[in-house]
C-alpha cells in the first residue's frame, strides 16, 4: 500500500533526529541562550542530552512520559525538574501500565532509572517492562491501528501522511520532527538486553529498612526518609546535580515511586480518617521536589488516592505536586455496561498542569478525555459518544 | 505588574498605600499571577522585599518577572530583594543538621511546630540599615504560599501569629506592607485552611480572590478577580467597598474586562 511505504520512508528520517537541549548549567529551569539556533554550533556550552527536547513555549527542558498522548495532553512532555502524580485508579491497571510506560522509555533513552517499591521489587518491575516499537515493527504498527478505519478516511489521511504516526486525537498539532516518544506493545517484555545495557537503582522497603526499628523522634516515617535520603544519595554521586565537573556526559535520572502513601510504606494516610498527623507524605514531598528542581531528573509517583478519605489532604498533594493526572477505569463500575462508554476501558483526567515560568500553561482545550488500552497501544481520545448523542439528532 | 490591574486597584508604584496586609486567595484555579504582579509593582516602586517563595524556584520568579519589566537577580545582588527558596532550603535543613536555627527549623520537628524562625529571618531581612545608604522607600514582605505551610504540618494558629507579628514589626513599626497568597478549599472540608482565611480576611485591607468560572473551563476567559477593599480597624460605618471583574491570562499581561465583556464574546 502505498501510504505504508511513505510512512515507512519517513519514520527512518525520524528516528535519526535527536533533540537539542541548551545547558549552561545544572538546573532545567533556565530560559534558552539566545546563541542557541540549532545543533550545528559548536561551542561547550551546547549539551544535547537524548530523550529530552525544549519546549516550544518557554524553552523548558521536557522528557517523554513514554505516551505520546499524554505528552501532547501535557503540553509537550514532562518538564525536567518536576513530578508526575498519577492518581491511581481502583485496581492499580493503568497506573501501573503509565509508571512502566515511564520507566520504559527512560530506557530506550539511555536514562538511568530509579525504581522505588514496598511492595515490588524493583528488579522483577524491570522485568514486566512493554517491550518498545522500533522503527523495524513500524509496518505492524500501522496495519493494526488502520484496519478499521473507514476508506474516504484513509484517502484523507494519505495526504496528511506525517499524522499517522500519531494515536488518534482530537485536536491534532503538529509534532516536531525528532523522535521523542515512542510507542510500546503492552502484551510482549522488554528484551532483556535492554535492560542489561540500562543503568538502574532499586529501593525496596523491606530491603532498606532494619528489622529493629530504633524508636526515634522523626518527622518522617522511617521508609520515607530512607528514599529521600537514596534519592539524595544518587544524585549527588552520579552527578545529576552538577556537582561532578568531570562527568562528560549528562543525563537525566528518571524516578519513579511506586504506590506512594499505602500502608506499606508505613504511612497511615490511607487506612484512617484523619491519618497522617505527622504529615509524613507532604513533607516527603516537598523535600523530594526540592532535590528535584536543583537536578536533572524527573520523577513519577503513584498514589492511590481513592483510598485517601481527608479529601482535604489529597488538595494539599495536588498543590504540593506539578503535574497530576487522575485515572478512572471503568473495570467493575456501572459505566462498564454504559453504551457511551462502551469503546474506553476507563478516563483520564487532567487535574493540574504547572505554570512553569510563565503566566499561562499549556491547557488542553478538551476536557473529557478517555482511554484504551488497545494490544499495542494505549491511546486518549476525546470522547466520541457525545458525538454520538449530537448525530442522532440531526 | 499588570497596568490594567493598577488601573482596577487605583494605585501606582509612586503612590502606593503603606501599612496594609493585603490578602491574595485563589478557589479552583491558580492565582500565582497575582504574586507575579505585586514582586514586580514593588520592585519598581523601589521598595525592600523579602519574598518567601515556599512553592517554586528562583528561576521561575525571575523569568516571569522579565516578562514584566523587573530582574530579580539584579534586584538581589543590589540588595533590594531578599529571597528565601523554600524548596532549595528544605534540602538544607532536612539533610543536614544546623547550628543556628534555619527559617524552616520545622521541617525537622515531628510535632507541630512554631514560625519564630522564620518571622526572625524575615525581622532581619526587614529591618532598616543604619547607615540607610540604599535608600529603599519601606519594606515589603510578600509570602508564596501559607497553605504549604500548612500543608507542612503547622497549625493555623501558628500561621496566624507568624503573621501577626509580621504586621506587628513591619506594618506597624516599619510603615511597610504585607501581601500574603492563600489556597481556598471550597467545597472541600478544610478545618485548618478555614481558619486561616477566615482570620486572615478580618486583618486584612484588601482583598484580592481570583475564582475560577462556575460554569468550567473557558479558553477566552480564565476566571473571575473579586476585589474588597476592607478597613478592619476603623467602625463599619462605610461600607466595604468590592468590585468583581473577569480576566484573561496571557504571555505577558492579564486583560480585566467586566463580567459578559470579554472580546472572545461580544
Amino acid at each position: 500500500m502505498a501510504t505504508v511505504a511513505t510512512c515507512g520512508g519517513d519514520a527512518v528520517g525520524v528516528g535519526s533526529a535527536v533533540a537539542t537541549a541548551s545547558k549552561s548549567n545544572v538546573t532545567s529551569f533556565q530560559r534558552r541562550g539566545p546563541r542557541v539556533s540549532g545543533t550545528n554550533d559548536s561551542g561547550p556550552r551546547l549539551v544535547s542530552i537524548t530523550g529530552t527536547r525544549p519546549s516550544v513555549r518557554n524553552g523548558q527542558l521536557l522528557v517523554s512520559t513514554g505516551l505520546p498522548a499524554l505528552d501532547q495532553l501535557l503540553g509537550g512532555g514532562l518538564a525536567v525538574g518536576t513530578v508526575l502524580l498519577i492518581e491511581e485508579d481502583k485496581y492499580n491497571i493503568y497506573s501501573s501500565l503509565l509508571f512502566k510506560y515511564f520507566l520504559a522509555e527512560g530506557i530506550v533513552n539511555g536514562h538511568t532509572l530509579l525504581v522505588a517499591s514496598a511492595n515490588e521489587d524493583p528488579a522483577n518491575i524491570l522485568q514486566e517492562l512493554p517491550a518498545p516499537l522500533l522503527d523495524n515493527c513500524k509496518k505492524e504498527f500501522d496495519e493494526d491501528v488502520y484496519n478499521h478505519k473507514t476508506p474516504e478516511s484513509n484517502i484523507k489521511m494519505k495526504i496528511a501522511w506525517r499524522y499517522q504516526l500519531l494515536p488518534k486525537m482530537e485536536q491534532i498539532r503538529p509534532v516536531s520532527s525528532s523522535r521523542f516518544g515512542h510507542y510500546y506493545d503492552a502484551s510482549k517484555r522488554i528484551p532483556q538486553e535492554l535492560i542489561e545495557a540500562s543503568k538502574w537503582h532499586g529501593f525496596f522497603l523491606p530491603e532498606k529498612i532494619s528489622p529493629t526499628l530504633k524508636v526515634e523522634p522523626c518527622s518522617l516515617t522511617h521508609g520515607y526518609i530512607k528514599l529521600l535520603q537514596f534519592i539524595q544519595n544518587i544524585i549527588y554521586e552520579e552527578g545529576f546535580d552538577g556537582s561532578n565537573p568531570q562527568k562528560k556526559q549528562k543525563n537525566i535520572l528518571r524516578i519513579g515511586i511506586q504506590n506512594l502513601g499505602s500502608p506499606l510504606w508505613g504511612d497511615d494516610i490511607c487506612c484512617t480518617e484523619n491519618g497522617d498527623s505527622g504529615h509524613n507524605l507532604t513533607k516527603f514531598l516537598y523535600v523530594l521536589r526540592g532535590l528535584l528542581r536543583t537536578s536533572l531528573s524527573a520523577c513519577i509517583i503513584t498514589m492511590p488516592t481513592h483510598l485517601i478519605q481527608n479529601k482535604a489532604f489529597i488538595a494539599h498533594v495536588t498543590n504540593l505536586s506539578d503535574t497530576v493526572v487522575g485515572l478512572e477505569s471503568f473495570i467493575g463500575s456501572e459505566r462498564e455496561t454504559n453504551p457511551l462508554y462502551k469503546d474506553y476501558h476507563g478516563l483520564i483526567h487532567i487535574r493540574q498542569i504547572p505554570r512553569l515560568n510563565n503566566l499561562v500553561c499549556d491547557e488542553s482545550d478538551v476536557k473529557d478525555l478517555g482511554f484504551k488500552l488497545k494490544r499495542k497501544l494505549f491511546t486518549i481520545e476525546l470522547e466520541s459518544g457525545f458525538a454520538f448523542f449530537h448525530s442522532a439528532h440531526f | 505588574m499588570f497596568p490594567e490591574l493598577n488601573n482596577l486597584l487605583n494605585t501606582t508604584p509612586d503612590r502606593a498605600e503603606q501599612g496594609k496586609l493585603t490578602l491574595l486567595c485563589d478557589a479552583k484555579t491558580d492565582g500565582s499571577f497575582l504574586v507575579h504582579h505585586f514582586l514586580s509593582f514593588y520592585l519598581k516602586a523601589n521598595c525592600k522585599v523579602c519574598f518567601v517563595a515556599l512553592i517554586q524556584s528562583f528561576s521561575h520568579y525571575n523569568i516571569v518577572g522579565q516578562k514584566l519589566g523587573v530582574n530579580l537577580t539584579m534586584a538581589r545582588e543590589r540588595g533590594q530583594l531578599v529571597f528565601l527558596e523554600g524548596l532549595k532550603s528544605a534540602v538544607d535543613v532536612f539533610f543536614q543538621a544546623q547550628e543556628k536555627p534555619h527559617p524552616l527549623q520545622f521541617l525537622r520537628e515531628a510535632s507541630a511546630g512554631n514560625l519564630k524562625p522564620l518571622f526572625e529571618f524575615v525581622r532581619d531581612a526587614l529591618k532598616p540599615v543604619d547607615s540607610g545608604a540604599a535608600g529603599w522607600t519601606y519594606p515589603v514582605l510578600l509570602v508564596d504560599d501559607l497553605s504549604v505551610l500548612l500543608s507542612l504540618g503547622l497549625g493555623a494558629v501558628a500561621v496566624l501569629d507568624f503573621i501577626h507579628y509580621c504586621r506587628a514589626t513591619l506594618c506597624w513599626e516599619l510603615k511597610g506592607n504585607v501581601v500574603v497568597l492563600v489556597h481556598d478549599s471550597g467545597d472541600v472540608e478544610d478545618e485548618e485552611n478555614d481558619i486561616l482565611l477566615n482570620g486572615l480576611s478580618h486583618q486584612s485591607h484588601l482583598i484580592l480572590r481570583a475564582e475560577g468560572l462556575a460554569t468550567g473551563f473557558c479558553r477566552d476567559v480564565h476566571g473571575q478577580l473579586r476585589i474588597l477593599w476592607r478597613r478592619p480597624s476603623q467602625s463599619t460605618s462605610q461600607r466595604d467597598q468590592s468590585l468583581t471583574y473577569q480576566y484573561k491570562i496571557q504571555d505577558r499581561s492579564v486583560s480585566f474586562f467586566a463580567k459578559g465583556m470579554s472580546p472572545a464574546v461580544l
